[in-house]
């Protein structure tokens, strides 16, 4: 018993530190969300009101009539959902193609591939623009989603999954009489579900909460997503009105939490492996 | 457009299937090779590699983006980078951020892992919580860390407010503004760092540190002699990918300080941006675009090299 304390004792320091990191990591969010309920009274004053004596939700639809947040989310799902599903497309098909169709000369192709992970897309910021121009897709879906579909590290995940994949499961699948296109739906994708679960949901944060992209190739309120959309909200509302631009903060950080919340796991890993990525 | 142009119904006695052997014969996979990754090469090509070719050329030249001309100039806008004060300031705010930005979060991540590594209660749900703002907008968070940023009511200035000391204007002084972004991009990107060090420490062997055991090492012995010098690749695969993540951000450096005040936070990234969108000077913006590529290229390649070291080492 006496070792027990001691043990829980001699622990205590630790579960000390660990507090303070959580309280100063959690702090400006915890700030955010009761920030979003408070007066702008509660909001500027000292000694700070750490939490709002009448929550006042009314700091939401104020935040979403200030700014046409629904234009915004609209913009956004479609942005995201968009490039994630070509993103995952092209990376199955063309990671596919490189490991299991005969071609001569497909090392140099993947050599193509993988050398596009060496170029941010920082570095094209400005010429993109200017194709995107050229093809008159500024400020329209087209020149949001199209520059930002082509792949190159999550086809190098799949291709990399693709070779540990048992030859003979899939030449079974050849002489029932698969042709490649169903070998690739049917027998290959359900084996790949942890590659493809991780090229999704890295698309998808990346493309969420992308902001120059978006930034420098729309130019009206309507076509904005939401990360360009918040700073609109911050220039309309100014400094003085905090309750609704925290609101429309929590509006595009929300969705990603709870999807964190519902798959953390995955997102954790999916994150990290994309630090392999220049 | 002509994409809506019909086609012609299959002529009646045309065979198909012999079509699809004879090519099948003669092409091997090929035609289902272009079906399956043409797509995705056709936009690398366009979105990827044409762009930096682009910028090599428009490099070249001065232009405002309007003009149906473009004039060569040779490497006029590299000579002009090279001798301007002002982008010489750009690089050193980019290696003060750098510097900043890959410190924090490199040694906090390193102590955040060895902590929640340790057998403590909750420590799963602290790392979910340490690692949740690497998932929020940039721009979301610098919008509120404005008003943390407050020097009257924000949280950030309530210590000195509470010992009665007067708060800096941090995001308008040319002296804290760097400081306030470099704090706010610590905030969010510490739990990076934090989990690719916990990945490392799993990896460390057991029979490591029962060895230092059986040698009579303490606990203290045995991350002196055990736990440091087994994270050494993490650690520089961590340096690097910081590095190159801090030479790709921007959202916060947008929101927060628009670059301001006076160029104090304006960034190599940010410059570009700048140039090109701002003061449409196409021919600069695209130069110091060569001169981040060199940069992340050669910070890639390293990575790559150590990256392939870590594999390894844990295989």
């Amino acid at each position: 018993m006496a070792a027990k304390v001691w043990h829980v004792l001699r622990q205590l320091p630790w579960y000390g530190l660990m507090l303070v990191a959580v309280f100063a990591i959690g702090l400006p969010l915890f700030w955010v969300a009761t920030g979003s309920l408070k007066t702008t009274r509660e909001i500027y004053t000292f000694p700070p009101v750490w939490l709002p004596q009448h929550p006042r939700w009314d700091n939401f639809s104020a935040a979403w009539h200030a700014a046409p947040f629904g234009r915004f989310y609209l913009n956004s799902i479609i942005v995201t959902l968009a490039d994630t599903a070509a993103k995952l497309f092209f990376a199955l098909t063309t990671a596919y193609a490189l490991v299991f169709l005969n071609i001569r000369g497909r090392n140099l192709v993947f050599l193509f591939v993988l050398a596009a992970l060496f170029v941010p897309v920082q570095v094209t910021l400005l010429p993109n623009y200017l194709t995107v121009g050229r093809l008159g897709w500024i400020n329209t879906y087209f020149g949001l989603i199209v520059p930002m579909m082509p792949v190159a590290f999550g086809t190098f995940l799949f291709r990399q999954h693709f070779r540990t994949l048992s030859r003979e499961v899939l030449d079974a699948a050849v002489i029932d009489g698969c042709g490649h296109w169903r070998l690739l739906w049917d027998v290959v994708l359900p084996m790949s579900r942890p590659v493809a679960v991780t090229v999704g949901l890295l698309a998808l944060v990346g493309r969420w909460n992308d902001f120059l992209w978006p930034l420098v190739v729309t130019n009206t309120v309507e076509m904005r997503t939401l990360p360009v959309g918040i700073t609109y909200l911050y220039q309309v509302e100014g400094v003085q009105n905090w309750g609704p631009i925290f609101a429309g903060a929590l509006f595009v950080m929300v969705p990603v939490l709870l999807l964190y919340i519902v798959a953390q796991r995955w997102i954790v890993s999916g994150i990290t492996s994309g630090a392999v990525k220049g | 457009m002509a994409r809506d142009v019909a086609q012609p119904a299959v002529a009646s006695g045309f065979h198909w299937r012999a079509v699809l052997t004879w090519m099948q014969q003669k092409l091997g996979d090929w035609p289902l090779f272009v079906l399956f990754a043409g797509p995705n090469l056709v936009l690398l090509a366009l979105f990827t590699y044409w762009p930096l070719l682009y910028n090599a050329y428009l490099s070249l030249t001065s232009w405002d983006l309007i003009a149906p001309v473009k004039p060569f100039v040779g490497l006029a806008n590299y000579r002009q980078l090279a001798l301007s004060a002002e982008f010489h300031t750009v690089l050193l705010n980019t290696a003060v951020f750098a510097l900043g930005t890959v410190g924090g979060t490199t040694i906090l991540g390193l102590a955040l892992a060895l902590l929640l590594n340790l057998r403590l209660r909750g420590r799963t749900l602290a790392r979910a919580i340490l690692f949740a703002p690497v998932l929020l907008s940039g721009a979301a968070i610098s919008v509120f860390w404005i008003n943390m940023l407050d020097p009257r009511y924000g949280l950030v200035s309530l210590p000195l407010r509470w010992l009665g000391l007067p708060a800096p204007d941090w995001l308008n002084s040319p002296h804290w503004a760097m400081v306030a972004v470099i704090l706010v991009y610590i905030w969010q990107n510490t739990g990076f760092s934090m989990v690719l060090y916990l990945a490392g420490l799993q990896n460390i062997p057991n029979e490591l540190y029962e060895a230092a055991r059986i040698d009579g090492a303490g606990a203290v012995a045995s991350f002196r002699h055990v736990t440091l010098p087994q994270l050494g690749p993490t650690t520089l695969f961590v340096l690097v990918v910081s590095v190159i993540n801090s030479f790709q951000a921007f959202d916060l450096i947008k929101v927060l300080t628009d670059g301001g005040p006076v160029n104090a936070t304006t960034t190599l990234l940010f410059y570009i941006y700048q140039q090109g969108f701002v003061a449409f000077n196409a021919g600069r913006a695209a130069a110091a675009s060569i001169v981040l590529f060199v940069l992340l290229l050669g910070l890639s390649l390293l990575q790559l090299r150590l990256g392939e070291r870590r594999v390894h080492y844990g295989s």
